[in-house]
Order: structure tokens, then sequence, then C-alpha cells
């Protein structure tokens, strides 16, 4: 795998992660793959994996139980909380590109709403 | 976290060349280190001179405490730039010489990473591709129990369904109380698997540092940051 932006690989890893919990790939409560297996997966540092896995606990997403491995938080307001933070960043950068073609704050809406009546 | 190689103002000349000038580096035990550069810039030697096949004209060394010798070669698996195999040889007679030489040699290790890197036993040296005789090396190499893995260009000239595997390899058999140095002028390919890289250019270190330090501070991967440095 190639990661390509200006990031450190650990944040792009915690992006991939958030990413598969907001979609149900990994469901609350569930464990993650181990260390090792992530590192093969993804073909990385095992170190930069357990980076990666410190920086979810330290936000509340996962917790390590000692010698059982990670587990997806069951604190369910915290995956609410993760969800709403993806949608705000992905309309906040979906804006940006919108008002570079143009448009206005308020005429946003409008054209999505456009957009998604037509699909009717 | 304790170094396991230490090295001081290393210098070495070719004649009047010189290969390496005034070299510091440290490895932690733990930690996979990448040293990048050009053909040419002095990684060989450096691997070389780390191994005792070269002694330097200045500096030190210390690998586990110890100058490079008796003591040094016992904890270093090495893995060379180029087939250290006998042609006439089989797997299995490649296998039996490891196991007379290495007395941390793990048979058991070594027969999953062949069955992992898909080598019949029966197999001749001479009639395997660059990448298969790549493989069996680097199986032979990470089968034994040592304390630094030192992998000189371990995916040059190969396939990529060999280099996946041999990255793979290399990920699985990474262990905490171990070091791993490997030079690779292939950035991209690596760069995932390095804690710490060191740009090694005309014989002296342009940069060195935590890889996911150097990706925050310059706001971009490795690779890109190699071809700014060479480029």
């Amino acid at each position: 795998m190639n990661f390509d932006s200006g990031l450190p690989i650990y944040m792009q890893i915690v992006e991939i992660i958030k990413s598969r919990i907001v979609t149900g790939i990994l469901e609350s409560g569930e464990k993650l793959p181990s260390v090792r297996d992530l590192a093969t997966e993804l073909k990385v540092n095992p170190n930069t994996i357990q980076r990666s896995y410190a920086e979810l606990e330290r936000q509340n997403i996962v917790f390590t139980q000692r010698g059982m491995g990670t587990f997806v938080t069951e604190d369910i307001s915290i995956l609410e909380g993760l969800k709403d933070a993806m949608a705000r960043e992905k309309v906040l950068s979906f804006m940006e590109d919108m008002e570079r073609l143009g448009y206005t704050k308020d005429e946003i809406p409008d054209i999505i709403r456009k957009i998604a009546l037509e699909g009717k | 976290m304790e170094n396991i190689v230490e090295i001081r103002g290393l210098t070495k000349r070719y004649n009047r060349t010189e290969a390496l000038k005034n070299i510091d580096l440290d490895v932690e035990m733990g930690k996979v280190v990448g040293i990048l550069g050009p053909n040419g810039s002095g990684k060989t030697t450096l691997i070389k001179l780390l191994t005792g096949l070269l002694h330097p004209n200045s500096g030190e060394i210390k690998i586990d405490g110890h100058s490079p010798g008796v003591h040094t070669k016992s904890v270093i698996s090495y893995l060379p730039d180029r087939n250290a195999l006998y042609s006439w040889m089989t797997v299995k007679d490649a296998l039996g010489m490891y196991k007379d030489f290495y007395e941390d040699f793990d048979e058991k290790k070594s027969e999953d990473l062949l069955q992992f890197m898909k080598l019949d036993k029966d197999m001749k040296v001479s009639n395997m591709s660059k990448g298969m005789k790549e493989k069996l090396n680097l199986a032979l190499v990470l089968s034994r129990k040592a304390k630094i893995y030192i992998l000189d260009e371990p995916i040059a000239g190969v396939d990529p369904v060999a280099r996946d595997q041999i990255l793979d390899a290399i990920i699985e058999n990474y262990a905490e109380d171990s070091a791993m140095i490997i030079t690779t002028h292939l950035v991209r390919d690596m760069e995932n698997i390095f804690d710490k890289v060191v740009f090694l250019g005309d014989g002296e270190i342009m940069l060195s540092g935590d890889a996911e330090d150097l990706r925050e501070e310059k706001n971009m991967q490795i690779d890109e940051l190699y071809k700014e440095i060479f480029g």
C-alpha cells in the first residue's frame, strides 16, 4: 500500500481504521486485527501500527485488554461523534471545492437538492 | 532504548577516494533502519564495515558493545547484495550449510519461510531466477535468531510478486529483540517498513531521523524527500 499525502503513516492508518468503524466493517466491541496481521496487510512496520492503535486509544475510539487485544469502543456516543466528525470533514472539504467553483455558501444547499431530486 | 549499533566518526578511503566521510550513526534495538542513497553513495561500504569485511581508516564501530570481529559476526545475520550460495547446491544443501555454520539457525523457522516463499527443497540454485535466489538467501538469513539483520538491497532486480513476498517476510519476521539495517534505492517500495531513515550521498549523511517525524516535518513521504535530496 502506498501512502501519498504528507501525513505520517500512523495518522493515515488511524483514518483508515476510523473509516472501517464508521462504515461498519469493524463493529462496536469487535476485536481489531492483531498488530502483526494489520502490519502484513498494509505492508508497514509493526511499530507504526502500534502507534496508530495508541493514538486511537488516546482518542477513546478503541481500548486494549491486556493479553486479549484491542477492541472498538462500545460507547455509542463516541461512535456517533466519530461519524459526525467524519461527515463534518467531508462536508467542509466539499464546500471548499464548491466555493472554488464559484458557488456561495447559500447556493450550495440548493444545488445539492436540485441534483438529488434529478435522481428520483 | 538501548543502542545495538553505535558508529562514531567513521571514515573509509579506497586509495584517495573517500567512500565514507566521518559517519555518526546509532541503531536502537527493536528498530528497522533504512540506509537510502543512489548507487555509489557508500551504502555497501558501510555494510561491509559493519560486517567486518572491510576495516575503517578512522572512527569507531560498536556492535552489541564490541568492535567488528568474532563476537559481532555471531550476532549479525547478513544478506549480501549478491547471491552467496553455490550454483551446484539444492535448497536442501543450502539449509544444511546454514545449519552447520550457525548455532542460532532455527530449522522450524526455515521450513516455514521456505513454504511461505514457495521454494521447493529439491530445487537447484543454478535453475533459479534472480527473484527465487533472493528469496532463498533471505529465508536463510531470517532463519537465524540474530540480534542484527543486515539486508543489502533485498528487493533490487526482483519481480513484483517476489518483492511482495520479501517485504511480507521482513515484516512478519521483525522482532522486538533484534534490529534490522536495510539498504535500498527503491524507496517507494520499502519506506513503510522503516522506523528510521538515513540518507547517504557521496559518503556523507545528508539527513537522518525518525521516518514519521520527517514526514510530518517536511509534509511529504520519504520517497518524495529522497527525490528532493538526490534529484
